[in-house]
């Protein structure tokens, strides 16, 4: 079977661990979960209500089954605290998400290739010493800290970027970019630091390899051998890596959401823990988690076709 | 023992990260020598005060001493991760040496447990198990440990299944050794060290993950100070006490760098093949 048909395949396992793994921590909760979601002043007939909703009064497998059979046809239940479908409300916080994870691996490797080429092309120099430093520190800042100064530093001083909020691409993407930059730098900074060594790393690998020897002694520049020989080869592994870092960056979204009042995915979530409202944090939860496998999936796929030396038969 | 010595003169990783633990843990030990003021009490006329000699780092909303309770936020951030990393590194060792001795349909089918906790991003694993046993510091380092078993897991598990097929598990074997004695005397103290180096790394992730959930509300409950919990507190009186917002993230920052790199200097300590650097 072709690799990309086999990988393809491996997603529905995964899709139904997450799932089961998902409904299974929310559903052996101690105690009683309408009673817990209603609260302990709640009434009898209420949380009576709540539990035929539930279906509680049944086998777990037989909820577990049903449940699963929502999930196919896109059912997250309705959440109670909203009282909207779950789906609907995801749908309209996943485009803040995803913008917050894309925008952060943009910073991450816009920042993190050229520091990690110019630290491996001066190895060992002062230069390269500060990066590593740099980014030993960058790994040890926490996100929602960096969120939290940068508040602080810029979006007080300037009147550029706003202190909370979000503003949809759709409506101005100008305004968009304003209310993303400061999230993206936060949750960027920290992922640069861990890809910086990676790049570094690897083109410290490929300049050492015969074929760099051999180009040099044809004569060829410098320049020329790193941008067309060096980089390539050597951004292949920082792409998987990268690649599995968009899927990190879905669970470093719910933090800084938090920090900069992004209506997100993670923001979703919060709100549903706070109130208890498990239906939505089970949606919230499973959602991020399948987003965290498809960009693995992706970045798996994307391996293959870049890297024609890897054959997956 | 000699080469031992000689390459921990030149591992400046090991040296700072230890200083730096060192540091953090003693200052976390000896919090009621450092401060005379306690971390909860309270002090309606001393709200808000900016750092001075009276409070070196100010005071909070409450009017409670913000050293005082970095230093004793100290304490809760070393135990939670401590206990998660015993839970993490207890349950993951146990089913990663269990998976590489026996192989097979129990390898199999423990292995895919494990995949299935490393479909989840980290955090989001250990929301959804807070969110589930509801929040507080206990939960928090349960969720943790949850979170660190399956890197456990895969390390215990790859080194096992190295160590199995080499002549001193044969010989051990041959003599007679049960089971359990081949793998609890022979094989663990041989796959000790990349566990150890692991487990330290795990502490910082362990501490970064309580900040995390204690920012977010999940973790370490008020009044107990915490160092999420202190920024979280510091969030809602951003420009008027930037002081509090400060401190227990470099304090945060200096626990986990200390751990990476005490982590870092044992790698490179416990197995020279790895040394990077300059030859």
């Amino acid at each position: 079977m072709p690799f990309v048909l086999r990988r393809l395949l491996t997603v529905a396992p995964t899709v139904l661990v997450v799932a089961t793994v998902t409904f299974v921590t929310l559903q052996v909760i101690p105690g009683d979960i309408a009673e817990i979601m209603l609260g302990t002043e709640a009434r009898p007939e209420d949380v009576a209500r709540l539990r035929q909703e539930f279906g509680l009064d049944r086998p777990l497998v037989v909820r577990y089954v049903e449940w699963l059979g929502h999930l196919v046809r896109g059912d997250l239940g309705t959440s109670i605290s909203y009282r909207e479908p779950v789906v609907r409300l995801i749908r309209q916080r996943l485009p803040v998400t995803l913008s917050v994870a894309a925008a952060a691996m943009f910073v991450a490797v816009v920042l993190a290739i050229p520091l990690g080429v110019l630290a491996a092309r001066r190895a060992w120099s002062p230069l390269d010493l500060g990066v590593l430093a740099g980014s030993q520190v960058g790994l040890a800042i926490p996100t929602f800290w960096m969120g939290i100064l940068l508040l602080l530093w810029l979006a007080a001083a300037t009147p550029i970027f706003p202190l909370q909020g979000y503003a949809a691409f759709s409506a101005n993407p100008l305004d968009w970019l304003r209310h993303l930059a400061l999230p993206a730098v936060a949750l960027g900074t920290e992922r640069a630091a861990a890809l910086v060594r990676l790049v570094r790393a690897s083109v410290l690998d490929e300049l050492n390899r015969d074929y760099v020897r051999t180009a040099h002694s044809k004569g060829l520049a410098g320049s020329l051998i790193m941008r067309k020989h060096v980089l390539r080869n050597s951004l292949i592994p920082v792409m998987t890596v990268a690649g599995l870092q968009l899927g990190y960056l879905m669970g470093g979204t719910i933090v800084i959401e938090q920090v900069f009042g992004l209506p997100g995915l993670g923001r979703l979530l919060l709100q549903g823990i706070y109130a208890r409202d498990l239906v939505i944090v089970q949606g919230a939860v499973l959602t991020i988690a399948l987003m965290f496998a498809l960009l693995n999936l992706a970045v798996d796929l994307l391996y293959a076709v870049v890297d024609p030396r890897i054959s997956y038969a | 023992m000699a080469a031992i010595v000689r390459r921990r003169r030149h591992n400046l990783p090991l040296l700072v990260g230890g200083a730096l633990v060192f540091l953090i843990a003693s200052s976390a030990a000896f919090a009621p020598l450092l401060t005379p003021l306690d971390p909860t009490s309270i002090d309606p006329a001393g709200r808000l005060q900016r750092p001075g000699p009276e409070h070196l780092l100010g005071t909070d909303r409450l009017g409670r001493d913000v050293l005082a309770r970095i230093l004793y936020g100290g304490r809760v951030a070393i135990i939670v991760g401590a206990v998660a990393v015993a839970i993490g590194a207890g349950v993951g060792v146990s089913v990663g040496l269990l998976s590489g001795y026996r192989a097979g349909r129990l390898d199999a089918l423990l292995m895919r447990v494990i995949d299935g906790l490393m479909a989840f991003p980290a955090l989001l694993l250990a929301i959804l198990v807070v969110a589930a046993l509801g929040p507080g510091h206990i939960q928090a380092m349960a969720a943790i440990g949850v979170v660190l078993i399956p890197v456990f897991a895969r390390l215990a598990r790859a080194q096992t299944l190295a160590a199995r097929g080499q002549d001193f598990v044969t010989a051990a074997r041959a003599a007679g050794a049960t089971d359990t004695t081949i793998v609890l005397r022979h094989i663990l103290p041989n796959v000790a060290g990349p566990l150890v180096v692991q487990a330290t790394v795990a502490f910082s992730g362990a501490v970064l993950a309580e900040a995390s959930l204690s920012y977010l509300g999940l973790g370490t409950q008020p009044p107990t100070p915490s160092w999420g919990g202190m920024l979280q507190e510091a969030r809602d009186v951003l420009f008027v006490g930037p002081w509090m917002a400060i401190w227990p993230g470099v304090a945060i920052a200096a626990a986990v760098l200390g751990w990476n790199l005490l982590g870092d200097g044992l790698r490179d300590l416990l197995d020279p093949r790895l040394r990077r650097g300059p030859r």
